[in-house]
């Protein structure tokens, strides 16, 4: 027996990720009383997915998945959404924004910028409450943005559901502390450490099936802030925001209302992954028009507890 | 404008790979660490066009000359509005050769245990020193501290060399003192380079201003460097995480026991023990995901399947049967105490978590208190502030497979939680137990 405390490094990086993450939800789930994964049937949360299937097996995933469902997403996206769920026999529960809506929760922007996006952050508390949730799993990662390059694996929510980031818990080696207070829930980020290209290098891995809207397809687009939005019936048009068709395809699954598609030709998983690999533009900078208002954007909304 | 960098050369198609080196530093403000990081970031093309035009804007704004590659690693409002860090922060680049992790941590003596947890999980330790300021009180501490979390390997940049004239002198003083220091705690791989994080020197590139270096540069050496072992040189041991009882016809009796290998390899076929207990039995099947395997190495996440019932639950350890660990119920640790609130004493109660097991312990004696800027120990201390870091006996409620931290970072290290606040509020670090 030698002397040394380092890491054997007999794995590659996408395997030594993937252990992280079983190993995370896993912890999750041993010691918190009601977890719940959140999956929007984007590409992070269907990685995620994955890694839960693996983590139980043979058993099933012992809990449940969450979408919350703006009303504004891509309809390739719900298929999906249903389809995975119905594979893996997993309880999958809808937490509407429209309800929340419909009940007074909340109150609708308006106008041709007018997004759910903020309104999420109401409707997934209120489930959370609803449902009981004492963990949320996640599909964020640091490498996404500032805020979240210093966000703890196991990251605290006080009973309004807020962010405090100067008041994290140390989070040493692999030893999560999932105790909590009352009123405080969990979520927990099985993907922290991963970044865009081992997401995709994972999905090609393992044959993962993704939504038809990550691939290059025509479709009915229009310029607005530099950037290309699908044409929907949930975002009216500005004056000189004329519709023209588009090869394009999208690099996150959002809101049809502030997600950008860019223009491509990867039709298959090997094309998009080279074209990912070669890219120089963030996929929140390109793409996401719900991180552009300030500097500072998701630390805020982070803080009131938004994913 | 910043030209737009080229693609990584890899060829994204083909399986990858690639290794992953977890690096820990630490800095002050001052001492050019972010724009180090920035450096590495851009000059290995992990800047995206859209981070470096936010980053123009912001350099302009303040009115800077350059491009301030440093804002790249610019973290929360607070931490801007009070112009430091003060938190770890983790960043992701990567090579041709190899992937990596980098915690960086803030290293002021008040925030020694966010250097602490940033080192908890590094492979290397990144120490930087400014070549006009030489090795100080913080870079001592640094070392210090990477080698009590189990960090063999330190690289050296000897920073700001375009402000001594690119002095081969200097560089090989500095290079001197810090090896004799790492030397006198046992870790014998230094490697020095004289750098200028914010010309480029050294960093990814050959520098013809510092020739008498013979290189290579930094990220080179970081893609090479081998900081790992292979695990056959430890004894097995893992940790259980988690009972796998599928309720479904197909797998009936079907009763698995989940966890991630801490050290060792396990085979199909070996005789091991439960611990604490230690009673003996045979694994019979070894499986990840839907597909059996032969052995398991550290880090792999797998599902071990036991010839006999046994009283196996989250907590338990399945171990090699000829090397087994101690089942401690006294453990003799360095403790690194994290709480604002209230100092570590004697006769406090706190719960431990070690591996996947959490117990009530006692702290029965503080023996010494490490003064980390002079690395002494004062023997007569009885407690421990916020950051401070000592010699601990705990008694605990219930035995608890133990191996030194020397030998195991993952069955050597435990966390201290508060019952009151469920805080994490002390890691430790097991020399012996008994």
């Amino acid at each position: 027996m030698t002397t040394t405390a380092t890491r054997p490094a007999s794995l590659d990086t996408l395997s030594w990720l993937e252990a992280e993450g079983i190993h995370i939800i896993r912890e999750v789930a041993a010691e918190l009383e009601r977890p719940c994964l959140l999956f929007s049937g984007g590409k992070d949360s269907i990685v995620m997915l994955r890694l839960a299937e693996k983590a139980f097996w043979p058993a099933r995933i012992p809990f449940a998945v969450m979408h919350v469902d703006t009303g504004h997403n891509f309809p390739e996206a719900i298929d999906f959404r249903d389809r995975r769920a119905a594979e893996l026999e997993v309880e999958l529960l809808v937490a509407s924004v429209q309800e929340s809506i419909d009940r007074g929760r909340v109150v609708e922007e308006v106008g041709p910028r007018a997004s759910r996006n903020r309104l999420q952050t109401v409707t997934l508390l209120d489930a959370i409450t609803e449902h009981n949730f004492d963990a949320l799993f996640g599909g964020a990662r640091r490498d996404e943005e500032k805020a979240r390059a210093k966000e703890r694996i196991f990251s605290f929510r006080d009973a309004f559901g807020q962010w405090d980031p100067s008041n994290q818990r140390p989070e040493l080696w692999n030893l999560y502390n999932g105790r909590l207070t009352r009123g405080e829930h969990i979520r927990a980020f099985p993907l922290s450490n991963w970044t865009e290209l081992d997401v995709w290098q994972y999905i090609k891995r393992e044959r993962l099936e993704i939504p038809s809207i990550y691939f290059a397809h025509q479709r009915e687009m229009f310029r607005r802030d530099g950037m290309l939005f699908p044409v929907s019936n949930f975002v009216p048009r500005l004056p000189g925001e004329d519709p023209f068709d588009a090869r394009v395809r999208f690099r996150t699954v959002g809101d049809m209302t502030c997600t950008a598609g860019v223009l491509s030709e990867a039709d298959t998983l090997d094309s998009v992954v080279a074209e990912i690999a070669a890219t120089r533009i963030t996929e929140r900078g390109e793409t996401r028009a719900d991180d552009r208002f300030s500097e500072a954007a998701m630390e805020d909304r982070k803080r009131e507890g938004y994913f | 404008m910043v030209a737009a960098a080229l693609a990584d050369p890899l060829d994204p198609l083909g399986p990858d790979e690639r290794t992953l080196l977890r690096l820990a530093t630490a800095g002050s403000v001052d001492d050019g660490k972010s724009t180090l990081i920035g450096r590495l970031l851009f000059d290995s093309k992990q800047t995206f066009i859209d981070q470096m035009e936010a980053i123009e804007r912001t350099s302009r704004t303040r009115g800077e000359d350059d491009v301030n590659l440093a804002y790249l690693t610019d973290g929360l409002r607070s931490e801007r509005d009070q112009g430091i860090t003060i938190d770890v922060a983790y960043r992701y680049f990567s090579t041709p050769r190899r992937k990596f992790i980098l915690a960086d941590t803030p290293g002021h003596v008040q925030y020694t245990r966010n250097m602490v947890t940033g080192a908890s999980t590094a492979d290397a330790a990144l120490l930087l020193v400014d070549a006009r300021r030489g090795v100080l009180e913080q870079t001592r501490r640094h070392a210090y501290l990477s080698n009590l979390l189990g960090i063999r390997h330190f690289v050296l940049c000897v920073n700001k060399m375009d402000l001594v004239g690119w002095d081969r002198s200097i560089f090989d003083s500095i290079t001197e003192e810090l090896t004799r220091f790492a030397g006198r705690m046992g870790v014998y791989d230094v490697r020095a380079i004289p750098i200028s994080a914010k010309h480029g020197d050294w960093v990814v590139e050959a520098s013809e201003r510092m020739p008498w270096y013979p290189g290579p540069p930094l990220l080179e050496l970081l893609e090479t460097l081998e900081a790992s072992e292979p695990p056959q040189h430890h004894a097995s041991r893992l940790p259980v995480q988690y009972i796998i009882r599928p309720l479904r016809d197909e797998y009936h009796d079907y009763r698995g026991y989940a966890g991630t290998m801490a050290s060792g390899v396990l085979r199909v076929g070996d005789r091991v023990k439960v611990m604490p207990a230690g009673a003996e039995t045979t694994v019979v099947g070894i499986d990840a995901f839907d597909q059996p395997i032969v052995e398991a190495t550290p880090p792999m996440a797998v599902t071990v399947r036991l010839a006999d019932q046994l009283d196996v639950r989250r907590g338990s350890m399945i171990v090699s049967a000829e090397h087994p660990p101690i089942a401690a119920t006294s453990i003799d640790a360095h403790i690194c105490w994290m709480s604002e609130r209230v100092p570590l004493r004697e006769r406090d109660r706190l719960v431990v978590k070690h591996t996947t097991q959490s117990t009530r312990a006692l702290v029965q004696e503080i023996g010494a208190r490490l003064d980390v800027n002079t690395l002494d120990y004062d023997l007569t201390a009885s407690q421990l502030s916020l950051n401070e870091i000592g010699r601990v006996r705990l008694r605990l409620m219930a035995p608890v497979a133990v191996d030194p931290y020397d030998e195991s970072r993952e069955t050597g290290a435990f966390i201290l939680i508060d019952e009151a606040t469920s805080a994490t509020v002390g890691a430790g670090m097991i020399t012996s137990g008994g």
